[in-house]
């Protein structure tokens, strides 16, 4: 495969909101490549859930999408498709799993029709075989007795469970991408191991990609190869995983990971990134992190900086890619709340 | 130059009443609303004529709209705007008067419920369960069945002690909700009693009893009309908007407006008090405040 | 289930007593005696009054009468209408499916015209004919029921003269029709008094749902459906409208009341011969037994209704266990 299976160019959401207008998404290049995980790590309100919906297109009308954004699946843009052929590749070619399977699964229906359902909208086979599917699928997310299961209802389902039955409802065409929107944000720790090693495992078996979007940077570190950071509706870092954790540049990563607490070292209290995530309709001037960074200069707060080449494959959104002395120079900025 | 520093924000009430007032319908309704209690009130003093008199019951008989009788006259030769405007007294006033008690009754009742011990709250909604399935329009037409000249209040009080069930139950289950919030255990873990944790409890529970209240006054005013229009309540020669779309009737195929302009009237102050209700429900809904206080998008 | 069933019969049970007592109050509370106020205008001489008063157990203490009414309800003896002289509940009776039937089509057409504006205004909020359709939901809402019936009958039978005018039947020639023509002539007669019983269900059905359809359509789980690939039709009819359907049995059996009051004022205003009508005219004559048997009557229907929607609604629901 020559290029990568899935290649977001300049992808642009805007918002029209009461307090007016709010640029969620505010031009990100992305790729996934096949076969590979990639991580898009950010805190709420960046962006990253925004951008998942709109690659299926799920955000219009409320999100308009910029002209010059394109969104390639193997080189066909899916925001210049027709409805037909977007419905095609919905659930077909790329799968959503959603954050919270309480509400993602309709409380009315079974769960074998669920499953079903997507069968028979991509294939024509017949209601039996669709079942069939569904019950294998099932079985083989690891739900147990998968044949009686089916013709169970979701609230009859722990979260695990349920979360369980949302990948399997993704999983049952085959799609070449998965794309996992916080996939255990609502779940127990426990029960969030589980499902990455389940995802890991179908992942391999079925040969897809994987984008997968997550707050949590610990599972980022386990089941990615290439992350990417997102802030304030801006890629801010790209690089391979190891890379990421090993030298992050970008300041927000860095401030990212020293929030994670650790066992290994002593410490007083928990390290912050001072102040709060702009509203999207109120970018400050610049760039856009200034006003939390600890070692803002004069540039920042004037010029935006383009994602520099930082490294082997790495890149991050910041001045001190030019002038890395700076980050010796000690703390001058402002980074009061 | 820091991002986190925020202008002081409007208090919660002004912020909703900038959410009203943002609505053209419930702006109109409004209007509307406070035009007609208006009218009801300077009834004495504008009324062309006296509701009551009947100058001339066969030459005006049923006459149509003219100079001076804007609005014609009834079968009895009785101004129909003058009458009209007087009807409007007497539905706004069982109207508002009653939605007022029933929704002070059943707060109360409510709150009662939703911060008494699990026995009284038990107690209690069942006993409002069992009330909510009594037919109330059949134990009011009961009630005043063999009652003449019922007196207004008692009118008011009827239909306020059939009607503050579902009040109660509404608020109950708020008070119940914002019981089991974190800020509200402070209350208590702080030393404060009943008392205290009430007035922390008011206001949110306030904006649900308003709007239920407003509401509720629409359906008072259609329901005192059926009754009147049955030959209920406030008896002749009193004006209720019920009681003159009855007497229209008979001349319903010759003269038309004797019965349609009642209604009419009553079309349009419901519809009115509704929009405004809307409005409300809409401007105070906890949902569009977490909405605009969360800012950005997520 | 059988406990639940259980439960709830005993619930509709004390309904109905309640309701008994509550208006058996009121009835003696209410100044004005029963033939007292009518025989002194009719100048009826008092030995005949206080014969008939003995009759009616008029005479006795308060408490006996109210034991007597309670005996006698539980058996099925509601009392003698003091105007007809015939057994209230057999009048009832008489009445009741002619009020099952105004009803019932009211229901029906309320109903389905309810959920159709609703998944029209639903499927494009905001737009002109949202707007317009909840305009006239609300003013249809805000219409005293008598009043629309009137108006329906100036325009449609006086002006248009398309329906007929009043009563259940034509006169005189509905003896003479086959089993069809009359079937026809029945229908012709209910069409105005159905319709205007429907209208404002109508319009508070469409309100309801029109916000519940909306909720459903803004669902993560119509979200998902959407992502599976499905067709907005699809997503509409096998999602999002079968979940906020899923209250429709229960808002039938919350219906009821509205439907027994609106008939009361319906069936006055089109003359049709339902129990709605012959309560009016028990208010009209004063006949102060029909008046409170058909309260009790009225009761028992909404407890009824009560009943079986919740059932209903429990078995349906497959989140309960059965």
């Amino acid at each position: 495969m020559s290029g990568p299976l899935l290649e977001i160019r300049d992808l642009r959401i805007t918002f029209h909101t009461a307090e007016g207008s709010a640029r969620a998404v505010d031009g990100v290049d992305l790729d996934v490549r096949v076969g590979e995980t990639v991580g898009l790590v950010g805190e709420s309100g960046c962006g990253k859930s925004v951008m998942a919906l709109a690659v299926l297109r799920l955000v219009e009308p409320d999100g308009i999408v910029g002209s010059g954004s394109s969104v390639r699946l193997e080189g066909r843009d899916l925001l210049a498709l027709p409805a037909k052929e977007l419905r095609a590749v919905r659930g077909n070619h790329i799968a959503i799993v959603f954050q919270e399977p309480a509400s993602a699964l309709n409380p009315v229906l079974t769960i074998g029709d669920q499953i079903a359902e997507a069968v028979t909208t991509h294939e024509k086979v017949s209601r039996r075989e669709a079942w069939e599917r569904a019950v294998e699928m099932l079985a083989l997310v690891g739900i147990p007795d998968a044949a009686e299961r089916a013709h169970g209802y979701p609230h009859q389902l722990s979260g695990g469970m349920r979360q369980r039955v949302l990948i399997a409802m993704a999983l049952v065409c085959r799609p070449r991408l998965l794309i996992a929107d916080e996939p255990t944000t609502a779940l127990d720790v426990t029960i969030q191991a589980e499902i990455l090693v389940l995802l890991a495992e179908l992942q391999r078996r079925l040969g897809m990609a994987v984008l997968l979007i997550t707050h949590n940077l610990g599972i980022v570190a386990e089941a990615t190869q290439r992350v990417y950071v997102m802030y304030a509706g801006q890629l801010v870092e790209e690089a391979p995983n190891v890379a990421l954790f090993a030298h992050p540049v970008h300041p927000y990563t860095e401030g990212l990971l020293a929030a994670v607490p650790r066992l290994d070292r002593k410490r007083d209290r928990l390290a912050q990134i001072p102040g709060q995530v702009p509203p999207a309709t109120a970018w400050p001037p610049g760039c856009r992190f200034h006003p939390r960074c600890p070692y803002a200069w004069d540039r920042c707060r004037t010029e935006m900086p383009p994602l520099l080449e930082a490294g082997p494959e790495q890149k991050a959104r910041c001045w001190l890619v030019q002038e890395p002395e700076r980050r010796h120079q000690g703390t001058e900025g402002d980074g009061s709340p | 130059m820091t991002a986190g520093l925020v202008a002081p924000s409007p208090t919660p009430w002004r912020q909703a009443w900038s959410r009203f007032a943002r609505r053209w319908p419930a702006v109109l309704g409004l209007g509307a609303v406070l035009l007609i209690v208006l009218a009801a009130l300077l009834a004495p003093a504008i009324a062309p004529h006296d509701p009551l008199a009947m100058p001339d019951p066969v030459g005006l008989r049923a006459a149509p709209p003219s100079w001076p009788h804007l609005l014609g006259t009834d079968a009895f030769s009785r101004d129909m705007l003058s009458r009209l405007l007087y009807g409007a007294r007497v539905s706004l006033a069982v109207g508002i008067a009653s939605a007022l008690i029933a929704v002070l009754l059943g707060g109360a009742v409510g709150f009662a419920a939703g911060l008494g011990s699990p026995a009284v709250d038990a107690l209690l909604m069942r006993g409002v369960d069992v009330a909510l399935a009594l037919p109330r329009v059949f134990i009011l037409l009961a009630a005043l069945a063999l009652w003449d000249d019922v007196p207004l209040g008692a009118i008011i009080l009827l239909i306020a002690l059939t009607g503050w069930f579902g009040v109660s139950r509404l608020v109950r289950s708020h008070v119940r909700r914002l019981a089991a919030e974190p800020w509200a255990a402070a209350t208590t873990a702080l030393g404060g009693g009943r008392r205290r944790m009430m007035r922390h409890l008011l206001p949110h529970v306030a904006a649900t009893i308003i709007v239920s209240a407003t509401l509720d006054i629409g359906n008072i005013i259609l329901l005192e009309a059926g009754l009147s229009f049955l030959g209920l309540g406030l008896g002749p020669p009193t004006p209720t908007w019920g009681n003159m779309i009855l007497e229209g009737r008979d001349l319903l195929f010759t003269a038309p407006w004797v019965a349609l302009t009642p209604g009419l009237a009553l079309t349009v102050t419901v519809i009115a008090f509704n929009l405004v209700g809307d409005g409300l429900r809409d401007a105070l809904d906890p949902r569009a405040v977490a909405r605009s206080a969360a800012g950005g998008v997520a | 289930m059988a406990r639940f069933a259980f439960r709830r019969l005993a619930a509709a049970l004390l309904t109905v007593a309640l309701v008994v007592s509550i208006t058996f109050v009121l009835a003696h509370l209410a100044p004005g005696e029963p033939m007292l106020a009518d025989a002194e205008r009719f100048h009826v001489d008092p030995a005949r009054v206080a014969r008939v008063r003995a009759e009616f157990g008029l005479d006795r203490p308060l408490a006996t009468q109210y034991a007597m009414y309670l005996g006698n309800a539980i058996r099925g003896n509601l009392g003698e209408s003091f105007t007809m002289r015939r057994p209230a509940v057999a009048l009832l009776l008489e009445r009741f499916p002619h009020t099952a039937l105004l009803a019932g089509a009211a229901l029906l057409i309320a109903f389905a015209a309810g959920i159709a504006v609703a998944l029209v205004q639903a499927t494009r909020p905001g737009s002109w004919t949202d707007a317009l359709l909840s305009g006239a939901t609300l003013a249809f809402h805000s219409t005293p029921t008598f009043w629309l019936g009137l108006i329906l009958l100036v325009v449609c039978a006086q002006w248009l003269g398309w329906l007929p005018v009043g009563g259940m039947t034509t006169p005189v020639e509905h003896q003479a029709m086959g089993a069809m023509g009359r079937m026809l002539d029945v229908g012709r007669h209910l069409v105005l008094p159905a319709l205007t019983l429907a209208l404002v269900q109508t319009a508070e059905i469409a309100r309801y749902q029109r916000g519940a359809l909306l909720d459903a359509l803004g669902s993560e789980f119509v979200r998902a459906a959407r992502a599976k690939g499905l067709a907005e039709r699809a997503v509409l009819v096998r999602h999002a409208l079968r979940s906020a359907l899923a209250p429709v049995v229960t808002l039938a059996g919350m219906s009821v009341p509205a439907l027994l009051a609106g008939s009361v004022l319906v069936e006055s205003v089109f003359g049709w011969p339902g129990m709605g009508r012959l309560t009016r005219d028990a208010i009209v004559s004063r006949d102060y037994n029909l008046i409170l048997a058909a309260a009790v009557a009225s009761a028992v229907l909404v407890a009824l209704g009560n009943l079986v929607a919740d059932l209903a609604a429990h078995a349906l629901d497959p989140r309960t266990t059965l």
